[in-house]
């Protein structure tokens, strides 16, 4: 039997990915379309014998060149050989909806709609004449409610029929009569190339005169090009002419009148609507008073589940890990393998499966406030903080606050930001937001040389890294994305609850795709760091005479303008790129034949302001193999994460040169 | 009376009569996509904790703006 091949299209929050959870369970898999950045989950499930494929489209309001997620969409809609598009619609919000639908009907797509949430839009009062509205449209509708089975049996006999039958959903579309006048000229001019009929040549013409720079560069390369253009700029002037708006406002007008049209039909909307439940839970949580309050609390509330909740399982791992550890070395004795194996490949794992607590707990709570409808909220409170210091979106308040307490999960939570460049730029900040691992080393140094003022000289740390986070922002703005303001125009999706399937699917593939992806980066920084350390043969463990001390002695006089220029610090910052907590381990490793100890090494090497400028340095470089990995997988390749090493080490060394000079100017030593 | 949409007072409504030059082309087609055509009604619902930006209704769905993206829309208040 042959394979169906299906695509969900509709807008976003309308329940399109819960119906994809639900038909598709656990087969599917999520990677990229091809040569992009955006996502592409794809899964299959049976019914009656027959396997239904099935590709979740990402979630447009429209399908014009505006976005990759929107080309992403019409090119699947355009070029593959699916045999029915379904189109999901949220009932309560027909006429939006609509919209996009229009759309897929002027691209003529073997549609099908999928009217969703019936249940809450009845509740609201709304009553949608299905049978009606499939006939007025011309396209098959049925109902269902997606995070159930309701519907189901409707639904995959409209899909089969789709399949044995396709439509022409173009047929009953029609734009008044002074533009389909126009577009059938414009049609029947494209026709007489056939190099541009691999798709309606109304749907070409209708984007020609929308300024679609794709549709426009194609038809250049036709042999009718100059007639189409004369013609298109004949309409163009036309229109403005009649209407006074452009071809691009006549055409979205045109839409909507037939879509009003529609609901005048089919929807009867009630007369005196009642107040919404997402109303009444707006009223507190977007309140004047209310709002910032409430989105710390929840802040705070997923900032120590993730963190306080997740260490003591990362310590139980990680208690595992040394116990393994130590027991191989028992079992094969101290060699060279049971040290790679031990202090290379083990505790590169261990470092791996540390993150992964975090990483879950994180998920679940994000996915849980993402499709419960507060992230949304929350990027409304918080918008005008992030707009004005960052010049970021307001979802991007979530990362950062994360990043205080692991970059990974800070950098993996960028995901929810919908435009790419606020997610680069996003992504490039959390590493300067002063994670735990940092304070390990601040409280090695400041317990020996500030005793009296702890507190105040830890704050000042996390204080620099949030202002050369915003500074930094500012460059990287002006460097990579010259004049780029993404608009914040963004829906407030009605609340929902998350279904319990939908945020565990979410978390483990996340993890999953942590564990994959950056944790072979991280395992594979372990072993090279581990060969450095071991290596000549013979030396003691990560000692002066090793590869690692050779190569700290080294580069030692580089860091010498910053008062720190000794090779015992070099090459903790070299360890320190691993994780930034080793930088403790190695330093109290390497002066620990010192005699009285490593504090008495530690306090003869540094003066306070040498601590405090390495404190600086220990702050701003480069992030450790874990979050870079994490950047890596996130950004698609190693532009990003190279970006970041450069901008990283010398911000680092800039910062902590100007800390240490003009600490000495001002007297301290 | 015509004014631009972010100087709508909250729980006022208008409708939408142009756009006028300040925004961007492809603001503009994103936004004609979220319905903001000519006719719509759009009513000013809430404005967030520390000023901007601001929530509107529009074709019985909620949205968000900023100040500076509102600004381009002008509406015909009665």
């Amino acid at each position: 039997m042959e394979n169906i091949k299906i695509g969900l299209a509709g807008n976003p929050n309308v329940g399109k990915t819960t119906l994809f959870n639900n038909l598709t369970g656990l087969h599917q898999h999520v990677g990229n379309w091809p040569g992009k950045t955006v996502e592409q989950a794809a899964g299959h499930f049976v019914e009656n014998g027959e396997r239904i494929d099935v590709i979740d489209l990402p979630g447009n309001y429209a399908l014009s060149a505006h976005s990759i997620e929107e080309i992403v969409s019409r090119d699947f809609i355009v070029d593959e050989d699916s045999d029915a598009i379904i189109n999901v619609i949220d009932a309560a919000n027909l006429e939006r909806n609509l919209y996009l639908t229009v759309q897929m009907m002027e691209l003529d797509a073997n549609l099908g709609i999928a009217l969703n949430m019936n249940k809450l839009a009845r509740k609201n009062g709304i009553d949608i004449d299905v049978d009606k509205l499939s006939e007025l449209l011309g396209v098959p509708v049925v109902q269902i409610e997606a995070n159930s089975d309701i519907g189901h049996n409707d639904l995959m006999k409209m899909i089969k029929d789709l399949k044995d039958h396709p439509i022409e959903s173009k047929r009953k579309l029609v734009y008044g009569e002074e533009l389909k006048e126009h577009l059938g000229d414009l049609a029947k001019l494209i026709s007489k190339d056939n190099n541009l009929l691999d798709v309606s040549p109304y749907w070409t013409a209708i984007k020609l005169l929308e300024d679609d720079e794709i549709v426009m560069d194609k038809v250049q390369q036709s042999s009718m090009s100059n007639p189409i253009f004369l013609e298109v700029r004949k309409v163009k002037n036309h229109l403005k002419d009649l209407y006074g708006v452009s071809a691009g406002e006549a055409i979205a007008n045109a839409r909507y009148a037939f879509i009003d049209g529609l609901i005048k039909e089919c929807v009867q909307l009630p007369k005196n609507p009642k107040p919404t439940m997402t109303g009444k839970i707006d009223r507190i949580v977007t309140n004047r008073v209310l709002g910032i309050p409430i989105f710390l609390i929840i802040m705070y509330i997923v900032f120590q589940v993730t963190f306080t909740l997740g260490s003591p399982i990362q310590d139980w791992l990680d208690s595992i890990v040394t116990a393994i550890a130590d027991g191989t070395v028992a079992l094969i004795g101290e060699n060279a393998l049971s040290s790679l194996l031990a202090d290379g490949v083990i505790s590169g794992v261990g470092s791996v499966l540390s993150f992964i607590p975090q990483i879950v707990l994180l998920f679940l709570l994000l996915s849980i406030l993402e499709d419960s409808g507060y992230l949304a909220r929350a990027a409304f409170v918080m918008d005008k903080v992030m707009h004005k210091i960052l010049g970021l979106h307001g979802k991007a308040f979530i990362p950062m606050i994360l990043g205080f307490g692991c970059g990974v999960p800070g950098i993996m939570a960028t995901r929810t930001l919908e435009h790419e460049e606020d997610r680069l730029v996003a992504m490039l900040l959390v590493p300067f937001m002063s994670c735990t691992a940092r304070l390990p080393v601040y409280l090695l140094f400041v317990g020996i040389f500030f005793a009296s003022s702890q507190a105040n000289v830890i704050f000042s740390l996390y204080l620099l890294g949030v202002v050369v986070a915003i500074i930094v922002a500012a460059i990287i703005k002006k460097l990579f994305f010259k004049g780029v303001s993404t608009p914040f125009v963004m829906e407030l999706p009605t609340y929902k609850i998350p279904t319990v399937k939908g945020v565990l699917m979410h978390t483990g593939e996340k993890t999953w795709g942590f564990v994959r992806k950056a944790g072979t980066i991280i395992l594979a920084a372990a072993i090279i760091v581990w060969v450095l350390s071991y290596f000549p043969a013979g030396v003691d463990y990560g000692s002066q005479a090793s590869y690692i001390g050779q190569l700290g002695t080294f580069i030692a006089p580089i860091f010498s303008p910053l008062g720190f220029g000794n090779w015992q610090a070099s090459s903790a910052l070299i360890f320190g790129m691993v994780a930034k907590e080793v930088i403790v381990a190695t330093l109290t490793s390497v002066f620990g034949s010192f005699p009285g100890g490593a504090t008495a090494g530690i306090t003869a090497a540094f003066t306070p302001l040498t601590a405090y400028a390495f404190l600086v340095f220990c702050l701003l470089y480069i992030p450790c193999f874990a979050a870079l990995g994490t950047i890596k997988q996130e950004s698609n390749g190693w532009k990003w994460p190279a970006v970041m090493v450069c901008t990283c080490l010398i911000t680092a060394y800039v910062v902590s040169f100007i800390v240490f000079r003009v600490g000495l100017l001002l007297g301290f030593h | 009376m015509i004014k631009s949409l972010d100087q709508l007072k909250t729980g006022e409504e208008g409708k939408l009569v142009s756009y006028n030059d300040g925004g961007s082309t492809e603001l503009k087609r994103h936004l004609m996509g979220m319905g903001f055509v000519k006719g719509s009604k759009i009513q000013l619902k809430k404005i967030a904790p520390l000023g901007d930006p601001f929530e509107y209704k529009i074709k019985g769905y909620s949205i968000c703006l900023r100040k500076e993206e509102a600004r381009n829309i002008e509406v015909d208040v009665e």
